[in-house]
């Protein structure tokens, strides 16, 4: 930053530390039993292998669909019971998270990013070029745009890869509309004019000054979308686009126990039941996060 | 009035468009369309053949202006699985989407928003934080999850409800409860917030400062004008609604083209899967075109207001 000789160009104040009435960023209204589940969570899909008891994917047919251990006839061996093909449910639950945990964050950063840079051209820029971005934008937004993810696995095949661009799809349009109105406030800002008078070019405002500006927005927006990525991939494995099996994945766990609900009820409820419980426990973290960093959001 | 029609018209066709070229493009990014088509035991001659009588081997630009022609005529190819146009299996199926669709949006309408009212009212109270759990959780589940729970409890344990396929009344009951909870859930929310907001403003205070009734005042003044988000959002809700219809036809074994696009993606079958795409594509813009037209008829700021 030694570059820049000009006061104007120090860091420029973030906005809404002027602004009247943030709420206290308070620790102890953290919701702590969502913050505790997420680290479960995230310790499970780093250490899977050390957790799982056996191979998510190793198949043991004398085994198969035992009940879980507190049902009759299930023993300690397989706390969660088997499935079908006598794989222990536990390990390809832990197996599953690290899945699920890994396609959703890089489908969130990949989409979340692409939303970010049309938002800021969109704001930044504004006239024609915000007109055909938030044109997009809105038929986006009213499109079923998991049809497109549909497509995308028929053509491409299944696979990270494609669920990434899927899932990009999807979301960029929520955070580039977001974005864009925070930098048409920070855009208004005197020490953007002064960068302007100053002759940084447009390419350098962008990254110094605005980019910082709305990267707390942008963090509330990931944390807010991290649960709802999390359903999209999960629906997507569901449908049969998702990461392709035999390597496991929650949804496509639910969707694999579908047709032996009546008998077999553990296959489906349980990893069911794991997508709930993460994602009500991000949704309830993002919620928090939001009051914290940039209550304005609520809005939204 | 007309310009506001005119454009909004335009737009929807560009989308198509965009649309269409989309899906002429990601046949064609991975290689030939026609492996799509074509069986795995298929032999080189079957596959020269299917090229020409496709018209695959000749230039780009050709194939696009034959797939655009085709589109235009309604004719989409011929669907792998059913032997069939695609278009004609879509029809086939479209009406018990119709029933289902409109019945959950409805019953969405009509728990979300008296609980919402409601929960703003007695803001703060047992009611409020019962409809913020339940809004809460419902966002929280995966809605195919919810109708396997759902199947689970009320056919398989209390067996007092059927668990798939179309019947008579009592079969509505699970896949709309299922379809409608997502969006029940972003209602309720929406309603309560801004119906806060309403009670808050000067023509509220104002009602009740003239002595009008709670009852007035509530349904009236405060309702009336607290609903222009929800209906402003009613694209983003119906493009939702179209996407839960895949999961829930596909957990309840629904006939519709929603279980439709499901099974056109588990049998690879890429005629249907666009044929499929496309006609939603169509409904959807019809919907939300209607929908924009008569909004901005009843209120003048919009078709001002919009770039």
């Amino acid at each position: 930053m030694s570059r820049i000789e000009s006061p104007i160009a120090l860091a420029p104040p973030a906005i809404g530390a002027a602004s009247d009435a943030r709420p206290r960023a308070d620790l102890a209204r953290l919701p702590w039993t969502a913050f505790v589940i997420i680290v479960v969570a995230v310790l499970v899909a780093v250490f899977a292998p050390l957790i799982a008891p056996y191979s998510p994917t190793e198949q043991s047919l004398p085994d198969k669909l035992l009940p879980p251990a507190w049902e009759e006839g299930g023993s300690t061996n397989h706390l969660l019971g088997t499935d079908l093909l006598g794989r222990d449910v536990l390990s390809r639950l832990v197996y599953g998270a690290r899945v699920s945990l890994t396609v959703a964050l890089s489908a969130l950063l990949a989409g979340g990013g692409v939303g970010l840079m049309l938002g800021i051209l969109s704001g930044y820029f504004g006239g024609r070029v915000d007109g055909l971005i938030m044109r997009v934008v809105d038929a986006t937004l009213t499109f079923p745009t998991i049809l497109i993810a549909l497509l995308l696995t028929v053509s491409l095949g299944q696979g990270l890869r494609t669920i990434v661009i899927a899932v990009t799809f999807i979301i960029w349009a929520r955070f580039a509309r977001i974005v864009r109105g925070e930098v048409l406030v920070v855009k208004a800002r005197d020490f953007v004019a002064l960068a302007r008078v100053h002759g940084c070019s447009d390419l350098r405002i962008m990254a110094v000054h605005v980019v910082p500006n709305v990267m707390n927005t942008f963090m509330v927006l990931l944390t807010l979308h991290v649960g709802f990525v999390i359903i999209v991939e999960a629906t997507l494995s569901f449908l049969g686009a998702g990461i392709a099996p035999p390597t496991p994945s929650w949804g496509q766990m639910v969707a694999d126990g579908r047709g032996h609900i009546a008998s077999a009820w553990w296959l489906s409820v349980v990893p069911g039941a794991a997508i709930m419980l993460v994602v009500l426990a991000f949704n309830l973290f993002g919620d928090w996060l939001r009051d914290w960093l940039d209550p304005r959001l609520r809005q939204m | 009035m007309q310009r506001y029609i005119l454009r909004r018209v335009l737009q929807s066709i560009v989308v198509l468009v965009v649309l269409a070229f989309i899906i002429f493009a990601l046949a064609r990014v991975t290689g030939n369309p026609a492996d799509l088509l074509l069986s795995e035991d298929a032999t080189a001659e079957d596959r020269d053949h299917l090229l020409r009588a496709l018209g695959l081997d000749r230039p780009l630009h050709e194939q696009l202006f034959i797939f655009l022609r085709g589109a235009v005529r309604g004719d989409l190819g011929q669907s792998i699985r059913y032997r069939k146009p695609a278009v004609e299996v879509f029809f086939e199926r479209l009406p018990n989407t119709l029933t289902l669709v409109p019945l959950a949006l409805v019953f969405a309408v009509v728990v979300s928003i008296p609980l919402g009212l409601l929960a703003a009212v007695y803001r703060g109270s047992l009611i409020d934080r019962v409809c913020g759990s339940i809004a809460v959780l419902g966002i929280a589940t995966p809605s195919f999850w919810l109708g396997i729970i759902l199947i689970y409890v009320f056919s398989i344990k209390l067996g007092v409800l059927p668990s798939a396929r179309m019947g008579g009344p009592s079969h509505y009951i699970l896949p709309v409860v299922t379809l409608s909870a997502f969006l029940v859930a972003g209602m309720m929310r929406l309603v309560r917030s801004s119906v806060l907001e309403v009670l808050d403003s000067e023509f509220v205070k104002l009602a009740r400062i003239k002595g009008l009734s709670q009852t007035v005042v509530l349904w009236k003044h405060c309702l009336r004008n607290a609903l222009i988000p929800v209906v402003t959002l009613f694209g983003v809700f119906f493009a939702l609604l179209v996407t839960g219809a895949i999961v829930t036809e596909t957990v309840f074994a629904w006939p519709g083209v929603g279980r439709l696009t499901y099974e056109a993606v588990i049998f690879r079958d890429y005629p249907l899967l666009q044929a499929v795409i496309l006609l939603k594509a169509i409904i959807v813009l019809g919907v939300n075109l209607t929908v924009d037209v008569l909004y901005a008829y009843l209120d003048p700021r919009v078709r001002y207001a919009s770039p």
